[in-house]
């Protein structure tokens, strides 16, 4: 089962290889991570997405919660919550007809005589089929950034 | 008014000193030069000088559990740094409160690979409570003020403060202030139970009909051996220790199931496995205890009392999970059965203590070999524990390595009093036994310290004996001598076909106590069985001295009972030839 788990902690060196070493120490899988700074400059937002049933899930929040930097770990997966993920793929220009683009939501945000950038935005499922329709044009590169979350009612993940 | 301006060397000295820091443990180096000094410049601490950095970490390690305060130790960088990890692997396994001070090159020259540089902070990563890299010299005072706050409250475990040598200079000061309250705001450990599951807690205590405590190393760090004992008087439950908490509960009282798990007793995974409760207090379920989870206790209800959420349910599914310290949760508990008291039934439990009597009596250990003359000839290994334990009066503090040796101390050693057996539980350390009680000594000058070893175990850190030469520590070291690496030989004669694979080394040994009078000590030797409890009363009549008791002991004993892998705690070998399934 896939899961999405959102968590601040503070913004300082170290921090972020604790979250992240958790992760091998204890054998748990982490599928896309994602990592800034939020508008309270001490703090960094964190979303991670990783797998297993509920019971290594719940161990993976309580551990978080255990690591000294994480001031506050949210399971996203326990409500509603929508999340979106940043995909931008190249191709070589002429490959790709503009029609396909618009017909998947993709903006072009670089182009030139040689290739093109293109930027999808979605849930990583909705990505997961652009990649898959897209694969008759041959992409050069693809580039995911990996979920990014929050929770569509009013329990919110701040301090 | 002007605050002192002093250095961070200085700053860090006075901040262990406003912590209550009166000992530390440690071996000098370029990165730690300057605190070195600062140590030398001021009277409220004592540093003891070890013979190797492990050794630091493992005396401050014993002197934590030993005392109940914060254990420091102090290394320099590089090699110093790497050789305290075993001691800092071996303090978070058994969550025990451990300030380590790391020298660290200078701040400009992390990251250049430069002389004696580790990155202290990532390798000790994942066997720290929490690390602190230390970027400015005004930050130690609060830096020391907040790892002795996380060290010692919530789960207790070990912390790292790495120095860079530029933030200990004497030539810059500051202003010292030392921080009076401490407040991080991602951690606040929970003391007190949930009402509502403690009401449910003492629903199933007085519904049950077998119950069993099942306590471990939390009761003795919380110091709620008194509630423990308290609670399980008031409903008159049968309690087990786990190899970190023995002591918790006196060893010589009638419903005392012993130590449980994989060389628990007969009577203690019998119970486990058959009773209808357990009440967990300071335990985690690990895989030494439940041997295969899926086959764990299947007819028990279980109650978990952890300050430590994450070890609730992560083995084990629990009914009433209690997230709290050991001691305000019992309080609670014993608080709530005082309202409820005319619920209590001794009679029903009557006919539960009979089947664990009948247990006890049919399997159980035998506590009156010492007098037997062993038919092999050699001196069986558990005669040597009896012996201490009668020379003793078991008021001794013992500390242990890890092996045979371990599990019979831990058998045939009633421990009254918590915090006086002193041994690697988690991570299984061999060479914890004579740094840890060399923490112990000093702790309790006056006390008795006999460190039970081996002379594989004793191998590992014997330099420390240098160190108990120059401040006179006298340690009562009590080897059992079986001239081989004897779990590891007893693992081989049970699961490969007897073949010793590297366990054995008879032609090898040193004698000890030769080796022993070198280092300016006393030596016993010891072979027969009419000369061991002379001997061990020789040994502990020399109060001033470090006494090294070497016993030649019977090679070919096992420890019994052991628990058969993959099965449940009721499948035991109790000797070579008997098994319960």
């Amino acid at each position: 089962m896939k899961r999405t788990v959102a968590l601040l902690m503070e913004n300082q060196p170290g921090a972020l290889s604790r979250v992240v070493g958790l992760f091998s120490q204890r054998g748990y899988n982490i599928e896309s991570l994602i990592v800034a700074a939020t508008e309270d400059p001490t703090l960094s937002r964190l979303t991670m997405t990783t797998s297993g049933d509920q019971k290594v899930i719940e161990q993976i929040t309580k551990q978080l919660n255990k690591l000294i930097d994480v001031v506050k770990v949210l399971d996203l997966g326990e409500s509603d919550y929508v999340e979106r993920e940043l995909l931008l793929v190249k191709f070589s220009h002429g490959s790709i007809n503009t029609e396909v683009i618009k017909e998947l939501n993709g903006e072009i945000i670089f182009e030139n005589n040689e290739l093109l950038n293109i930027q999808f935005v979605g849930t990583s499922k909705e990505l997961d089929q652009v990649l898959k329709d897209l694969e008759s044009s041959n992409p050069l590169e693809i580039v995911r950034t990996g979920a990014s979350g929050i929770s569509s009612n009013l329990k919110t993940l701040t301090i | 008014m002007s605050k002192d301006q002093i250095s961070g060397a200085d700053a860090l000295m006075r901040s262990l000193h406003e912590e209550g820091v009166d000992i530390i443990f440690g071996y000098p180096g370029g990165a730690a030069l300057h605190i070195y000094d600062a140590i030398f410049n001021q009277q409220h601490i004592e540093h003891i000088l070890v013979r190797h950095e492990q050794g630091a970490v493992h005396a401050a390690d014993g002197y934590a559990r030993s005392s109940g305060k914060p254990g420091v130790a102090i290394v320099t960088s590089g090699p110093g740094a790497t050789n305290a990890i075993t001691g800092l692997a071996t303090a978070f396994m058994d969550s025990t409160p451990v300030v380590v001070i790391s020298g660290q090159v200078k701040s400009n020259l992390i990251g250049t690979d430069s002389f004696q540089e580790t990155d202290m902070i990532g390798v000790s990563r994942p066997i720290v409570k929490h690390s602190f890299l230390v970027q400015r010299a005004e930050d130690i005072p609060s830096i020391i003020k907040k790892a002795f706050h996380i060290a010692t409250t919530g789960r207790p475990g070990p912390v790292v403060i790495d120095v860079p040598k530029d933030f200990t200079d004497p030539e810059y000061k500051f202003d010292f202030d030392y921080p009076k309250d401490v407040d991080i705001r991602s951690y606040k450990p929970v003391k007190e139970g949930h009402s509502g599951q403690i009401k449910r807690a003492v629903k199933l205590l007085l519904e049950a009909k077998k119950p069993v405590i099942y306590s471990g190393g939390g009761v003795i760090q919380d110091n709620a051996s008194s509630q423990l004992t308290n609670l399980a008087k008031l409903l008159d439950f049968p309690v087990t220790n786990t190899l970190m908490g023995l002591g918790a509960y006196p060893g010589t009282d009638q419903k005392f199931l012993g130590m449980l798990g994989m060389h628990g007793t007969y009577e203690a995974n019998m119970a486990m496995h058959n009773c209808d409760l357990i009440l967990a207090v300071g335990a985690r379920f690990d895989d030494r205890i439940t041997n295969n989870p899926d086959k764990f206790s299947l007819s028990a209800k279980k109650i978990h009392i952890d300050v430590d959420p994450a070890s609730l349910s992560k083995i084990i599914d629990i009914d009433v999970p209690v997230v709290g310290s050991a001691k305000e949760c019992l309080d609670q508990i014993i608080e709530e059965l005082g309202v409820q008291s005319h619920k209590i039934d001794h009679d029903k439990l009557k006919p539960w203590h009979e089947e664990i009597g009948a247990w006890k009596k049919n399997h159980g250990l035998n506590h009156n070999l010492l007098g037997q003359k062993p038919t092999g000839g050699k001196i069986l290994p558990q005669q040597v524990i009896q012996s201490l334990y009668k020379e003793t009066k078991g008021e001794a503090f013992i500390t242990s390595d890890v092996g045979q040796h371990q599990m019979f101390a831990a058998q045939y050693y009633f421990f009254d009093k918590p915090r006086r057996w002193i041994n690697s539980g988690g991570l299984g350390t061999m060479g914890f036994g004579l740094p840890s009680a060399m923490g112990v000594q000093f702790a309790f000058p006056e006390s008795d310290v006999a460190c039970v070893t081996g002379e594989g175990s004793i191998q590992m850190c014997i330099q420390e004996l240098s160190t108990c030469l120059q401040y006179g520590l006298p340690i009562k070291i009590i080897n059992l001598n079986n001239a081989a690496l004897g779990m590891v030989k007893q693992w081989q004669d049970m699961n490969y076909g007897g073949r010793h694979s590297s366990s054995t080394y008879e032609d090898s040994l040193p004698d000890f106590v030769a080796l022993t009078e070198s280092y300016g000590h006393v030596g016993i030797k010891v072979k027969k069985h009419e000369d061991l409890e002379s001997a061990m009363k020789e040994c502990f009549a020399l109060k001033d001295k470090l006494v090294f008791l070497d016993v030649d002991v019977d090679p070919n004993e096992h420890v019994y009972p052991m628990l058969e892998a993959g099965m449940s705690m009721e499948d035991m070998h109790l000797s070579k030839d008997i098994k319960t399934w």
